[in-house]
Protein backbone atom coordinates (compact mmCIF):
# COMPACT_ATOMS: atom_id res chain seq x y z
CA UNK A 1 0.00 0.00 0.00
CA UNK A 2 1.36 3.42 -0.77
CA UNK A 3 0.86 6.38 1.42
CA UNK A 4 1.02 9.95 0.22
CA UNK A 5 3.72 11.64 2.24
CA UNK A 6 3.20 15.25 3.11
CA UNK A 7 5.74 17.43 1.38
CA UNK A 8 9.00 17.71 3.31
CA UNK A 9 9.57 21.39 4.13
CA UNK A 10 12.83 23.11 3.28
CA UNK A 11 15.08 24.06 6.23
CA UNK A 12 16.16 26.56 7.42
CA UNK A 13 12.85 28.38 7.07
CA UNK A 14 12.54 32.11 6.53
CA UNK A 15 11.71 34.47 9.38
CA UNK A 16 8.75 36.79 9.10
CA UNK A 17 10.25 40.15 8.12
CA UNK A 18 7.78 41.92 10.43
CA UNK A 19 8.96 39.90 13.45
CA UNK A 20 12.73 39.81 13.02
CA UNK A 21 13.28 38.84 16.67
CA UNK A 22 11.11 35.73 16.42
CA UNK A 23 12.10 32.35 14.96
CA UNK A 24 10.58 31.42 11.59
CA UNK A 25 6.80 31.00 12.15
CA UNK A 26 6.57 27.49 10.62
CA UNK A 27 8.75 26.17 13.46
CA UNK A 28 5.95 26.88 15.91
CA UNK A 29 3.53 24.87 13.80
CA UNK A 30 5.91 21.93 13.63
CA UNK A 31 6.51 22.06 17.38
CA UNK A 32 2.75 21.83 17.88
CA UNK A 33 1.83 19.23 15.24
CA UNK A 34 4.94 17.33 14.20
CA UNK A 35 7.65 17.93 16.82
CA UNK A 36 9.95 15.33 15.27
CA UNK A 37 9.70 15.51 11.50
CA UNK A 38 11.77 15.43 8.35
CA UNK A 39 13.06 18.58 6.68
CA UNK A 40 14.94 19.05 3.44
CA UNK A 41 18.40 20.68 3.42
CA UNK A 42 20.40 22.51 0.73
CA UNK A 43 21.97 19.23 -0.41
CA UNK A 44 18.64 17.41 -0.73
CA UNK A 45 19.17 15.34 2.43
CA UNK A 46 16.20 14.93 4.79
CA UNK A 47 17.34 14.83 8.45
CA UNK A 48 14.99 14.98 11.43
CA UNK A 49 14.09 18.34 12.93
CA UNK A 50 13.36 18.25 16.66
CA UNK A 51 11.51 21.31 17.98
CA UNK A 52 10.20 20.63 21.51
CA UNK A 53 12.23 21.71 24.53
CA UNK A 54 12.19 18.30 26.26
CA UNK A 55 13.07 16.45 23.04
CA UNK A 56 15.84 18.91 22.17
CA UNK A 57 17.42 18.44 25.60
CA UNK A 58 17.02 14.64 25.35
CA UNK A 59 18.71 14.51 21.94
CA UNK A 60 21.59 16.78 22.95
CA UNK A 61 22.23 14.77 26.14
CA UNK A 62 22.09 11.35 24.43
CA UNK A 63 25.46 9.59 24.06
CA UNK A 64 24.03 7.69 21.06
CA UNK A 65 23.86 11.00 19.23
CA UNK A 66 27.09 12.21 17.61
CA UNK A 67 28.56 15.63 16.79
CA UNK A 68 31.11 14.12 14.41
CA UNK A 69 30.68 16.01 11.15
CA UNK A 70 32.85 13.47 9.33
CA UNK A 71 30.19 10.76 9.66
CA UNK A 72 27.89 10.01 6.72
CA UNK A 73 24.41 11.37 7.27
CA UNK A 74 25.63 14.41 9.23
CA UNK A 75 23.38 17.37 8.33
CA UNK A 76 25.82 20.10 7.29
CA UNK A 77 24.63 23.67 7.80
CA UNK A 78 25.91 25.08 4.48
CA UNK A 79 28.01 23.98 1.49
CA UNK A 80 30.84 26.07 2.96
CA UNK A 81 30.72 24.26 6.30
CA UNK A 82 30.61 20.90 4.52
CA UNK A 83 33.64 21.83 2.42
CA UNK A 84 35.73 22.76 5.49
CA UNK A 85 35.37 19.21 6.80
CA UNK A 86 38.71 17.44 7.15
CA UNK A 87 40.67 20.71 7.22
CA UNK A 88 39.75 21.77 10.69
CA UNK A 89 38.80 19.44 13.49
CA UNK A 90 38.23 20.72 16.99
CA UNK A 91 36.33 19.23 19.89
CA UNK A 92 33.03 20.86 18.88
CA UNK A 93 32.81 18.19 16.15
CA UNK A 94 34.25 15.31 18.20
CA UNK A 95 32.55 12.79 20.47
CA UNK A 96 33.70 11.60 23.86
CA UNK A 97 36.24 10.45 24.89
CA UNK A 98 38.26 12.59 22.40
CA UNK A 99 35.97 15.56 22.93
CA UNK A 100 36.33 15.40 26.72
CA UNK A 101 40.09 15.02 26.51
CA UNK A 102 40.41 18.22 24.49
CA UNK A 103 37.74 20.19 26.29
CA UNK A 104 39.26 19.40 29.69
CA UNK A 105 42.49 21.07 28.60
CA UNK A 106 40.54 24.33 28.60
CA UNK A 107 37.90 24.07 31.32
CA UNK A 108 40.17 25.55 33.97
CA UNK A 109 40.64 28.66 31.79
CA UNK A 110 36.91 29.38 31.61
CA UNK A 111 35.68 28.63 35.13
CA UNK A 112 33.16 30.97 36.68
CA UNK A 113 35.76 32.11 39.21
CA UNK A 114 38.39 32.91 36.56
CA UNK A 115 35.91 34.82 34.46
CA UNK A 116 34.60 36.76 37.46
CA UNK A 117 38.19 37.78 38.13
CA UNK A 118 38.21 39.31 34.62
CA UNK A 119 35.20 41.50 35.41
CA UNK A 120 37.23 44.63 36.31
CA UNK A 121 39.20 44.32 33.07
CA UNK A 122 35.97 43.89 31.07
CA UNK A 123 34.53 46.93 32.87
CA UNK A 124 37.64 48.93 31.94
CA UNK A 125 37.30 48.00 28.27
CA UNK A 126 33.58 48.79 28.24
CA UNK A 127 34.14 52.18 29.87
CA UNK A 128 36.93 53.02 27.45
CA UNK A 129 34.75 52.18 24.44
CA UNK A 130 31.89 54.30 25.79
CA UNK A 131 34.30 57.21 26.47
CA UNK A 132 35.29 57.01 22.81
CA UNK A 133 31.66 56.93 21.69
CA UNK A 134 30.86 60.00 23.81
CA UNK A 135 33.82 61.84 22.31
CA UNK A 136 32.95 60.84 18.74
CA UNK A 137 30.28 61.71 16.17
CA UNK A 138 26.63 60.63 16.23
CA UNK A 139 25.01 58.49 14.95
CA UNK A 140 27.50 55.67 15.24
CA UNK A 141 27.37 51.98 14.36
CA UNK A 142 27.17 50.16 17.68
CA UNK A 143 28.69 47.03 16.14
CA UNK A 144 31.97 48.70 15.21
CA UNK A 145 32.09 51.13 18.13
CA UNK A 146 31.18 48.73 20.92
CA UNK A 147 29.78 45.24 20.40
CA UNK A 148 32.59 43.81 18.27
CA UNK A 149 35.65 45.42 19.91
CA UNK A 150 34.68 44.27 23.42
CA UNK A 151 34.69 40.48 22.97
CA UNK A 152 37.47 40.69 20.37
CA UNK A 153 39.78 42.49 22.79
CA UNK A 154 38.96 40.08 25.59
CA UNK A 155 39.44 36.88 23.59
CA UNK A 156 42.66 38.25 22.06
CA UNK A 157 44.07 38.88 25.53
CA UNK A 158 43.00 35.46 26.80
CA UNK A 159 44.37 33.54 23.82
CA UNK A 160 47.39 35.71 23.18
CA UNK A 161 46.34 36.78 19.67
CA UNK A 162 47.47 40.31 18.63
CA UNK A 163 44.41 42.59 18.53
CA UNK A 164 46.17 44.55 15.79
CA UNK A 165 45.32 41.65 13.45
CA UNK A 166 41.58 42.02 14.01
CA UNK A 167 40.67 43.19 10.53
CA UNK A 168 42.09 39.97 9.16
CA UNK A 169 40.42 37.58 11.61
CA UNK A 170 37.11 39.47 11.65
CA UNK A 171 36.93 39.16 7.87
CA UNK A 172 37.90 35.48 7.86
CA UNK A 173 35.39 34.70 10.64
CA UNK A 174 32.64 36.46 8.74
CA UNK A 175 33.32 34.34 5.68
CA UNK A 176 33.26 31.16 7.75
CA UNK A 177 29.84 31.96 9.18
CA UNK A 178 28.29 33.38 6.00
CA UNK A 179 25.55 31.08 4.73
CA UNK A 180 26.23 32.04 1.12
CA UNK A 181 30.03 31.67 1.25
CA UNK A 182 31.17 29.51 -1.65
CA UNK A 183 32.98 26.31 -0.65
CA UNK A 184 36.17 27.84 -2.08
CA UNK A 185 35.83 30.99 0.02
CA UNK A 186 34.98 29.07 3.20
CA UNK A 187 37.95 26.75 2.70
CA UNK A 188 40.21 29.70 1.86
CA UNK A 189 39.22 31.65 4.98
CA UNK A 190 39.69 28.55 7.13
CA UNK A 191 43.13 27.83 5.67
CA UNK A 192 44.17 31.46 6.13
CA UNK A 193 43.14 31.44 9.79
CA UNK A 194 44.81 28.07 10.42
CA UNK A 195 48.04 29.28 8.80
CA UNK A 196 47.91 32.46 10.87
CA UNK A 197 47.33 30.56 14.11
CA UNK A 198 49.99 27.99 13.21
CA UNK A 199 52.53 30.80 12.78
CA UNK A 200 51.45 32.19 16.11
CA UNK A 201 52.07 28.81 17.74
CA UNK A 202 55.57 28.76 16.21
CA UNK A 203 56.27 32.20 17.64
CA UNK A 204 55.05 31.12 21.06
CA UNK A 205 57.18 27.99 20.80
CA UNK A 206 60.24 30.17 20.16
CA UNK A 207 59.26 32.73 22.77
CA UNK A 208 56.85 31.42 25.40
CA UNK A 209 53.98 33.70 26.46
CA UNK A 210 51.69 33.63 29.47
CA UNK A 211 48.37 33.18 27.69
CA UNK A 212 46.16 30.30 26.61
CA UNK A 213 47.85 29.55 23.27
CA UNK A 214 51.26 30.04 24.88
CA UNK A 215 50.35 27.55 27.59
CA UNK A 216 48.98 24.99 25.11
CA UNK A 217 52.18 25.36 23.09
CA UNK A 218 54.36 24.81 26.16
CA UNK A 219 52.33 22.01 27.70
CA UNK A 220 50.87 20.17 24.70
CA UNK A 221 53.05 20.88 21.65
CA UNK A 222 56.39 20.48 23.38
CA UNK A 223 55.33 17.26 25.09
CA UNK A 224 53.98 15.89 21.83
CA UNK A 225 50.47 15.58 23.27
CA UNK A 226 49.00 17.82 20.56
CA UNK A 227 50.21 18.75 17.10
CA UNK A 228 50.66 22.28 15.79
CA UNK A 229 47.62 21.73 13.54
CA UNK A 230 45.48 20.56 16.45
CA UNK A 231 46.35 23.62 18.51
CA UNK A 232 45.64 25.87 15.53
CA UNK A 233 42.21 24.23 15.07
CA UNK A 234 41.44 24.69 18.75
CA UNK A 235 42.57 28.32 18.53
CA UNK A 236 40.32 28.87 15.53
CA UNK A 237 37.30 27.54 17.41
CA UNK A 238 38.00 29.75 20.43
CA UNK A 239 38.75 32.85 18.40
CA UNK A 240 35.65 32.64 16.18
CA UNK A 241 33.26 31.41 18.90
CA UNK A 242 34.74 33.92 21.32
CA UNK A 243 33.91 37.12 19.50
CA UNK A 244 31.14 36.65 16.92
CA UNK A 245 28.57 35.27 19.35
CA UNK A 246 28.91 37.79 22.17
CA UNK A 247 29.11 40.69 19.70
CA UNK A 248 25.82 39.67 18.10
CA UNK A 249 24.14 39.22 21.47
CA UNK A 250 25.10 42.74 22.56
CA UNK A 251 23.91 44.32 19.32
CA UNK A 252 20.73 42.33 18.81
CA UNK A 253 19.91 42.49 22.52
CA UNK A 254 20.18 46.28 22.39
CA UNK A 255 17.94 46.42 19.31
CA UNK A 256 15.35 44.25 21.09
CA UNK A 257 15.47 46.30 24.30
CA UNK A 258 15.20 49.62 22.46
CA UNK A 259 11.93 48.33 21.03
CA UNK A 260 10.66 47.60 24.53
CA UNK A 261 11.55 50.66 26.61
CA UNK A 262 9.76 49.26 29.66
CA UNK A 263 12.10 46.29 29.72
CA UNK A 264 15.12 48.49 29.09
CA UNK A 265 14.14 50.73 32.00
CA UNK A 266 13.76 47.73 34.30
CA UNK A 267 17.27 46.60 33.42
CA UNK A 268 18.82 50.07 33.68
CA UNK A 269 17.09 51.29 36.81
CA UNK A 270 17.10 48.00 38.70
CA UNK A 271 20.44 48.88 40.26
CA UNK A 272 20.86 45.20 41.02
CA UNK A 273 23.38 42.85 39.40
CA UNK A 274 20.88 39.99 39.78
CA UNK A 275 18.37 41.87 37.59
CA UNK A 276 21.01 42.36 34.91
CA UNK A 277 22.13 38.71 35.14
CA UNK A 278 18.54 37.55 34.77
CA UNK A 279 17.99 39.88 31.82
CA UNK A 280 21.00 38.39 30.06
CA UNK A 281 19.56 34.87 30.41
CA UNK A 282 16.20 36.03 29.05
CA UNK A 283 17.85 37.76 26.10
CA UNK A 284 19.83 34.60 25.36
CA UNK A 285 16.58 32.61 25.37
CA UNK A 286 14.53 35.12 23.43
CA UNK A 287 17.11 35.72 20.69
CA UNK A 288 18.82 32.29 20.37
CA UNK A 289 21.39 33.81 18.01
CA UNK A 290 22.98 30.44 17.14
CA UNK A 291 19.82 29.94 15.16
CA UNK A 292 20.22 27.13 12.65
CA UNK A 293 19.93 24.27 15.11
CA UNK A 294 22.52 22.04 16.70
CA UNK A 295 23.59 19.46 14.13
CA UNK A 296 23.94 15.79 15.03
CA UNK A 297 23.78 12.27 13.59
CA UNK A 298 22.34 9.14 15.26
CA UNK A 299 24.87 6.39 16.09
CA UNK A 300 22.14 3.88 16.95
CA UNK A 301 18.40 3.51 16.48
CA UNK A 302 16.65 5.70 19.03
CA UNK A 303 13.23 7.03 19.84
CA UNK A 304 12.65 10.74 20.17
CA UNK A 305 9.20 12.02 21.07
CA UNK A 306 7.70 8.69 19.98
CA UNK A 307 9.41 8.75 16.57
CA UNK A 308 12.00 6.14 15.60
CA UNK A 309 15.24 7.65 14.32
CA UNK A 310 17.55 5.15 12.63
CA UNK A 311 21.30 4.86 13.06
CA UNK A 312 23.01 7.04 10.46
CA UNK A 313 20.17 9.55 10.13
CA UNK A 314 20.83 13.23 10.65
CA UNK A 315 19.20 15.18 13.49
CA UNK A 316 18.79 18.94 13.91
CA UNK A 317 17.95 20.07 17.44
CA UNK A 318 16.14 23.38 16.93
CA UNK A 319 17.20 25.29 20.03
CA UNK A 320 15.42 28.42 18.78
CA UNK A 321 12.09 26.57 18.69
CA UNK A 322 12.82 24.92 22.05
CA UNK A 323 13.48 28.30 23.66
CA UNK A 324 9.98 29.39 22.57
CA UNK A 325 8.24 26.20 23.70
CA UNK A 326 5.23 27.08 25.89
CA UNK A 327 5.84 23.76 27.65
CA UNK A 328 9.04 25.20 29.09
CA UNK A 329 8.42 28.97 29.18
CA UNK A 330 5.05 30.62 29.87
CA UNK A 331 4.07 33.18 27.23
CA UNK A 332 7.28 32.30 25.37
CA UNK A 333 7.10 34.99 22.68
CA UNK A 334 7.19 37.82 25.22
CA UNK A 335 10.51 39.35 26.19
CA UNK A 336 10.30 39.44 29.98
CA UNK A 337 13.62 40.11 31.70
CA UNK A 338 12.16 39.19 35.09
CA UNK A 339 11.14 35.64 34.18
CA UNK A 340 13.09 32.53 35.16
CA UNK A 341 14.94 31.68 31.98
CA UNK A 342 18.16 30.04 33.14
CA UNK A 343 17.12 26.67 31.76
CA UNK A 344 17.21 27.98 28.17
CA UNK A 345 19.21 26.06 25.57
CA UNK A 346 20.81 29.06 23.82
CA UNK A 347 24.25 27.72 24.86
CA UNK A 348 23.23 24.23 23.74
CA UNK A 349 22.84 21.29 26.13
CA UNK A 350 24.73 18.12 26.94
CA UNK A 351 28.48 17.68 26.80
CA UNK A 352 28.96 20.31 24.08
CA UNK A 353 27.23 23.09 26.00
CA UNK A 354 29.16 26.29 25.49
CA UNK A 355 32.57 26.28 27.12
CA UNK A 356 32.79 30.07 27.00
CA UNK A 357 29.49 30.77 28.75
CA UNK A 358 31.01 32.13 31.98
CA UNK A 359 33.01 34.58 29.87
CA UNK A 360 30.06 35.50 27.65
CA UNK A 361 27.94 36.15 30.76
CA UNK A 362 30.47 38.53 32.30
CA UNK A 363 30.89 40.39 28.99
CA UNK A 364 27.15 40.74 28.40
CA UNK A 365 26.34 41.67 32.00
CA UNK A 366 28.95 44.44 32.06
CA UNK A 367 28.04 45.63 28.56
CA UNK A 368 24.27 45.84 29.16
CA UNK A 369 24.60 47.29 32.66
CA UNK A 370 27.04 50.02 31.61
CA UNK A 371 25.82 50.98 28.13
CA UNK A 372 22.31 52.03 29.13
CA UNK A 373 23.44 53.62 32.38
CA UNK A 374 26.03 55.80 30.70
CA UNK A 375 23.96 56.49 27.57
CA UNK A 376 20.46 56.84 29.03
CA UNK A 377 19.24 58.53 25.85
CA UNK A 378 20.38 55.68 23.60
CA UNK A 379 18.06 55.35 20.57
CA UNK A 380 18.01 53.75 17.15
CA UNK A 381 19.02 56.12 14.36
CA UNK A 382 17.13 53.95 11.84
CA UNK A 383 13.71 52.35 12.18
CA UNK A 384 13.80 48.67 13.11
CA UNK A 385 12.29 47.73 9.73
CA UNK A 386 15.33 49.13 7.96
CA UNK A 387 17.93 47.25 10.01
CA UNK A 388 20.05 44.74 8.07
CA UNK A 389 19.23 41.55 9.96
CA UNK A 390 21.64 38.64 9.54
CA UNK A 391 19.37 36.22 7.73
CA UNK A 392 22.46 35.36 5.72
CA UNK A 393 24.66 34.29 8.64
CA UNK A 394 24.97 31.14 10.75
CA UNK A 395 24.97 33.38 13.82
CA UNK A 396 22.00 35.75 13.85
CA UNK A 397 22.16 39.46 14.62
CA UNK A 398 22.27 42.72 12.69
CA UNK A 399 25.13 43.72 10.42
CA UNK A 400 24.95 47.32 11.60
CA UNK A 401 23.10 49.12 14.37
CA UNK A 402 23.12 52.89 13.88
CA UNK A 403 22.48 54.50 17.26
CA UNK A 404 22.44 57.95 18.73
CA UNK A 405 21.86 59.41 22.23
CA UNK B 1 18.45 18.19 51.45
CA UNK B 2 21.40 16.17 50.09
CA UNK B 3 23.15 16.71 46.80
CA UNK B 4 25.28 14.30 44.83
CA UNK B 5 27.69 15.14 42.02
CA UNK B 6 29.27 12.98 39.34
CA UNK B 7 32.69 14.40 38.41
CA UNK B 8 33.08 12.02 35.47
CA UNK B 9 29.98 13.41 33.82
CA UNK B 10 30.77 17.07 34.58
CA UNK B 11 31.89 19.19 31.60
CA UNK B 12 32.88 22.23 33.63
CA UNK B 13 30.31 24.61 32.22
CA UNK B 14 29.91 26.24 35.63
CA UNK B 15 26.14 26.54 35.59
CA UNK B 16 25.91 25.07 39.10
CA UNK B 17 28.31 27.68 40.49
CA UNK B 18 26.15 30.45 39.09
CA UNK B 19 23.01 28.83 40.49
CA UNK B 20 24.32 28.00 43.99
CA UNK B 21 27.79 29.36 44.69
CA UNK B 22 27.57 28.43 48.37
CA UNK B 23 27.31 24.75 47.47
CA UNK B 24 29.22 24.18 44.23
CA UNK B 25 32.64 25.25 43.06
CA UNK B 26 34.93 24.30 40.19
CA UNK B 27 38.33 22.70 40.83
CA UNK B 28 41.13 25.15 40.16
CA UNK B 29 43.16 22.85 37.89
CA UNK B 30 40.46 21.46 35.61
CA UNK B 31 37.19 23.30 36.18
CA UNK B 32 35.34 20.18 37.32
CA UNK B 33 32.60 20.51 39.93
CA UNK B 34 33.28 20.06 43.64
CA UNK B 35 31.00 20.34 46.64
CA UNK B 36 31.80 22.99 49.22
CA UNK B 37 29.46 21.45 51.79
CA UNK B 38 28.01 18.01 52.35
CA UNK B 39 24.60 19.26 53.47
CA UNK B 40 22.81 21.98 51.59
CA UNK B 41 22.64 25.04 53.86
CA UNK B 42 19.34 26.77 54.50
CA UNK B 43 18.60 29.30 51.81
CA UNK B 44 20.44 27.42 49.05
CA UNK B 45 17.74 24.84 48.35
CA UNK B 46 16.21 26.64 45.37
CA UNK B 47 19.60 27.33 43.84
CA UNK B 48 20.57 23.68 44.19
CA UNK B 49 17.33 22.56 42.54
CA UNK B 50 18.03 25.04 39.72
CA UNK B 51 21.54 23.62 39.38
CA UNK B 52 20.13 20.12 39.00
CA UNK B 53 17.78 21.37 36.30
CA UNK B 54 20.30 23.42 34.31
CA UNK B 55 23.38 21.18 34.58
CA UNK B 56 23.92 20.21 30.92
CA UNK B 57 25.62 16.95 31.81
CA UNK B 58 23.20 15.45 34.30
CA UNK B 59 26.00 15.53 36.86
CA UNK B 60 23.90 16.78 39.79
CA UNK B 61 21.28 14.78 41.66
CA UNK B 62 19.29 16.20 44.57
CA UNK B 63 17.77 14.07 47.34
CA UNK B 64 15.14 15.80 49.43
C1 LIG C 1 26.58 34.83 23.85
C2 LIG C 1 27.58 34.22 23.44
C3 LIG C 1 27.65 32.77 23.04
C4 LIG C 1 26.68 31.92 22.56
C5 LIG C 1 25.20 32.23 22.31
C6 LIG C 1 27.31 30.63 22.35
C7 LIG C 1 26.65 29.50 21.90
C8 LIG C 1 27.20 28.24 21.84
C9 LIG C 1 26.48 27.03 21.50
C10 LIG C 1 25.01 26.96 21.12
C11 LIG C 1 27.35 25.98 21.58
C12 LIG C 1 27.00 24.51 21.40
C13 LIG C 1 27.54 23.85 20.19
C14 LIG C 1 26.96 22.46 19.96
O1 LIG C 1 26.09 22.00 20.70
O2 LIG C 1 27.35 21.81 18.98
C15 LIG C 1 28.64 26.54 21.94
C16 LIG C 1 29.79 25.80 22.07
C17 LIG C 1 31.03 26.38 22.29
N1 LIG C 1 31.30 27.71 22.58
FE1 LIG C 1 29.97 29.19 22.75
N2 LIG C 1 28.63 30.73 22.68
C18 LIG C 1 28.88 32.01 23.11
C19 LIG C 1 30.08 32.52 23.53
C20 LIG C 1 31.27 31.85 23.54
C21 LIG C 1 32.53 32.41 23.96
C22 LIG C 1 32.76 33.83 24.47
C23 LIG C 1 33.45 31.44 23.81
C24 LIG C 1 34.90 31.66 24.15
C25 LIG C 1 35.84 30.90 24.10
C26 LIG C 1 32.76 30.24 23.30
C27 LIG C 1 33.35 29.02 23.02
C28 LIG C 1 32.66 27.85 22.72
C29 LIG C 1 33.30 26.56 22.53
C30 LIG C 1 34.78 26.26 22.62
C31 LIG C 1 32.27 25.63 22.25
C32 LIG C 1 32.42 24.13 21.97
C33 LIG C 1 32.10 23.34 23.19
C34 LIG C 1 32.12 21.83 22.98
O3 LIG C 1 31.94 21.35 21.87
O4 LIG C 1 32.33 21.12 23.99
N3 LIG C 1 31.44 30.54 23.16
N4 LIG C 1 28.52 27.92 22.11
S1 LIG D 1 26.63 22.57 35.89
FE1 LIG D 1 27.04 20.37 35.68
S2 LIG D 1 28.55 20.24 34.05
FE2 LIG D 1 28.52 22.37 34.71
S3 LIG D 1 30.15 22.53 36.23
FE3 LIG D 1 28.27 22.10 37.33
S4 LIG D 1 28.19 19.88 37.48
FE4 LIG D 1 29.71 20.34 35.94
Amino acid sequence: MTRVLPEVPAYPMARDGRCPFDPPPPLGGLREDAPVSRVRLWDGSTPWLVTRYADVRAVLADPRVSSDSDLPGFPHTTPGVAARRGRVKSFITMDDPDHARHRRLLTSDFTVRRMEALRPRVQGIVDGLIDDMLAGPRPVDLVQAFSLPLPSLVICELLGVPYADRDFFHRASRTIIARDATPEDAVGATDDLLAYLGDLVDRKDAEPTDDLLGRLTAEQLRTGAMSRAEIASMGLLLLVAGHETTANMITLGTAALLREPGQLALLRDGGDPAVVANAVEELLRYLTIVHLGRRRVALADLEVGGVLIRAGEGIIAATDAANRDPGAFADPDALDITRKARHHVAFGYGVHQCLGQPLARVEMQVAFETLYRRLPGLALAEPVERLPFKHDMIIYGVHELPVTW
Amino acid sequence: MKVEIDQDKCIGAGQCVVAAGAVFTQREDDGIVELLVADVPAGSEDGVRDAEMVCPAGAIVVHD
